[in-house]
């Protein structure tokens, strides 16, 4: 049942010459709810981008199923990445759409659906992230948590199979950041998705992650991977146990090296 | 610890092979600081391998100003190779300094920009000039390639955004620019009023205005408005959508940026920019036939008859042409300056302040290049 859905090969990821992490090699399998770990500055985000196709590896290769995204012309890349939601940081809404026609979005430009139709598509996933009767509201108007909903809304309207996450909790308290990994949760369970996930709330990533990989900035390359419960009990490397502990594990015999 | 304040104050014993550094009174911010120069100098003169130590038993309050000596005496002691005992410090001061002296975990210290000196900055002039050039270069492709997969059918954008943009840069835009080009219709009149009447001849105030406003005035002054009122919006718009991921949201929905943000925008503003222009035209003349009839005695038909007479069909085609133009430029340099934003709220501001300059200096090397064109073939 381990199904590769995206494995990347080799990738190196560089802002012109500035290399940012290289050499990883990893597979999301479908089901998954993986999570991208790592400090702040590592390269997450930037990882993010590369697996949906928004930056070009230095090198090496990324897979959807079995085709490359680099090989791929411009067509069968967008055919590719088609069955992609997408939840950006800041949520990414339209600020001059309101919200229901934010979510309609990418149901009115690819597909040929009716009117009527678009607009109770757009009310189900509205009342799945709990914001039914908002549609008439400009994101401008929103809490940062509704908005975050929203945009989980938006990047659920194809009904996609793979859901990309940019730190959906960051900035949330933590009740509202809970909801929405229940929500994440059921949402994987209900359609049958895979979920990737940057995260650094540690709550988060016990609770929802299955599978984990860990970015290291110093070196520049992928530390470690498997679930984030078997990372915490078998890793020996303090910077993963560092991570996971939030550096309460370490702080005693952690000398000062002046 | 006393209220009244105690003179700091700081001396170097020796012991033997151990010197000592005995500090005493209170080390204030806002009390009189002590000099600790001659201090400092005699631990650098201080053979390396002596040993170094405090002594604070007579130490009152103290803030950030002890701290700060320390750290140089600290400082000083290790290129002297001294070795200092920082045990008898009061053990808050050694919390504050193992601080200090532990890195920030996995930063590396970039170097901060250097000053650059006079020449690199023209270099960097000159490369940024270039990268600019070959960016619009770029622009200009990709949007040759858009509008070509638009005709095709192949990506599209809402219908709904032209309408809203349409209505945006134009209704929107007629207070101002009526009130413009009323003014320069009246100022050309003014000016050419008074030389015109050393000859007796006011009645060509018709001439000049009806012809400086439809060649020239008319489209000029509503690209520079259009320039810093719709050029500007654009870029704004565009950067913000960029800071806040809108930019690449729309692309993970197989949503063409170009096609879907810049393309109507640039179209609203081709379409509109020479229908302003004739407006302006309009105006100016207004304005003019405002100043000819009240001040200088000149009827309304005579007005009329000679801007008829004056004005042919080809001036107005050579200002709208121009318009349209101008039109172009605006929308490219705005969508351009957009597009290319940074992702920070500075970033949106520049982006706004280059659109309007970038498409100035466009309009105005346009216009010459234009004017130049019309005077060679004569029309
Ligand atoms: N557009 C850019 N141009 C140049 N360098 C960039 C750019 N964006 C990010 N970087 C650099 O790439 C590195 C990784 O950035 P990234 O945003 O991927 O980090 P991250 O792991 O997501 O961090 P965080 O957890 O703080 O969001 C950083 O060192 C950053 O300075
Ligand atoms: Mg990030």
């Amino acid at each position: 049942m381990n199904q590769a859905v995206i494995s990347v090969r080799n990738l190196s990821m560089a802002y012109g010459e500035v290399l940012i992490q290289r050499d990883l090699n990893f597979t999301i399998n479908r089901g998954d709810i993986f999570v991208i770990m790592g400090g702040s500055g590592c390269g997450k985000s930037t990882l993010l981008r590369h697996l949906i196709g928004l930056q070009a590896p230095a090198q090496g290769e990324i897979f959807y199923g079995g085709a490359s995204l680099l090989a791929a012309g411009p067509q069968a890349r967008q055919q590719l990445l088609r069955k992609n939601g997408v939840l950006f940081q800041s949520g990414g809404l339209l600020s001059s759409l309101t919200l229901a026609e934010n979510v309609a979005l990418p149901l009115t430009e690819s597909t040929r659906l009716a009117a009527k139709k678009i607009r109770d598509i757009v009310a189900y996933k509205l009342a799945l992230v709990g914001l039914a009767g908002f549609e008439d509201y400009y994101p401008a108007q929103l809490s940062g948590g509704m908005q975050k909903r929203a945009g989980l809304a938006r990047a659920m309207a194809l009904d996609p199979d793979i859901l990309f996450f940019d730190e959906p909790s960051a900035g949330l308290d933590p009740i509202t950041a809970k909801h929405l990994d229940d929500l994440i949760l059921r949402l994987r369970d209900s359609l049958s998705a895979t979920v990737v996930i940057v995260t650094h709330e540690l709550a988060s990533i016990f609770a929802i992650g299955s599978n984990a990989i860990f970015l290291d900035a110093d070196s520049k390359t992928l530390i470690a991977s498997g679930s984030p419960h078997e990372l915490l009990a078998s890793s020996s490397d303090p910077k993963i146990i560092q991570f996971l502990t939030r550096g309460n594990h370490q702080a005693a015999d952690k000398g000062v090296n002046a | 610890m006393g209220t009244s304040s105690q003179t700091a104050d700081i001396v170097l014993h020796q012991h033997q092979h151990i010197y000592e550094i005995a500090l005493t009174g209170d080390w204030l911010i806002d009390a009189e600081s002590k000099d600790t120069g001659s201090i400092v100098s005699a631990i650098g003169q201080l053979p390396a391998g002596s040993r170094l130590l405090f002594t604070t038993a007579e130490l009152g309050r103290w803030d950030s100003v002890l701290v700060t000596e320390i750290i140089t005496i600290l400082e000083v002691a290790h290129q002297t190779g001294v070795l200092v005992d920082r045990s008898s410090l009061p053990e808050a001061i050694q919390g504050l300094l193992k601080l200090v002296y532990t890195a920030p975990e996995g930063a590396e210290i970039k170097s901060p920009i250097q000053a650059a000196s006079w020449i690199d900055s023209i270099r960097q002039t000159l490369a940024s000039v270039s990268n600019d050039l070959s960016a619009l270069l770029e622009f200009v492709g990709l949007l040759v390639m858009t509008v070509y997969d638009l005709l095709r059918g192949n990506s599209h954008f809402r219908r709904v955004d032209l309408w809203l943009q349409i209505q945006e840069c134009g209704p929107a835009a007629l207070p101002i620019v009526t009130l413009i080009s009323l003014l320069v219709g009246l100022i050309l009149a003014f000016v050419g009023a008074v030389q015109l009447s050393l000859f007796g001849a006011e009645i060509y105030i018709a001439n000049l205005v009806s012809l400086g406003m439809t060649r020239e005035m008319g489209g000029l002054m509503t690209a520079i408005i259009m320039s810093g009122r719709t050029g500007a919006a654009y870029a704004a718009q565009l950067g913000t959508m960029r800071v806040n991921d809108e930019i690449d949201a729309l692309k993970t929905m197989n949503l063409e940026p170009l096609a879907f943000l810049v393309i109507p925008r640039m179209t609203a503003l081709i379409l509109i920019m020479p229908l302003l222009c004739l407006y302006a035209d309009l105006m100016g003349i207004i304005g003019g036939a405002m100043v000819s009839i009240t001040l200088f005695d000149i009827s309304v038909t005579e007005y009329v008859d000679r801007t008829i007479n004056a004005v042919q069909m080809k001036d107005f085609v050579i200002g709208f042409i121009k318009c349209a133009v101008f039109g172009i430029l605006i929308a490219l340099a705005g969508c351009l300056r957009g597009m290319q934003c940074g992702r920070s709220a500075s970033a949106v501001g520049d982006a706004a302040t280059s659109a309007v300059v970038t498409s100035i200096v466009f309009i105005v090397v346009a216009d010459s290049v234009m004017t130049l064109i019309c005077n060679r073939l004569g029309v």
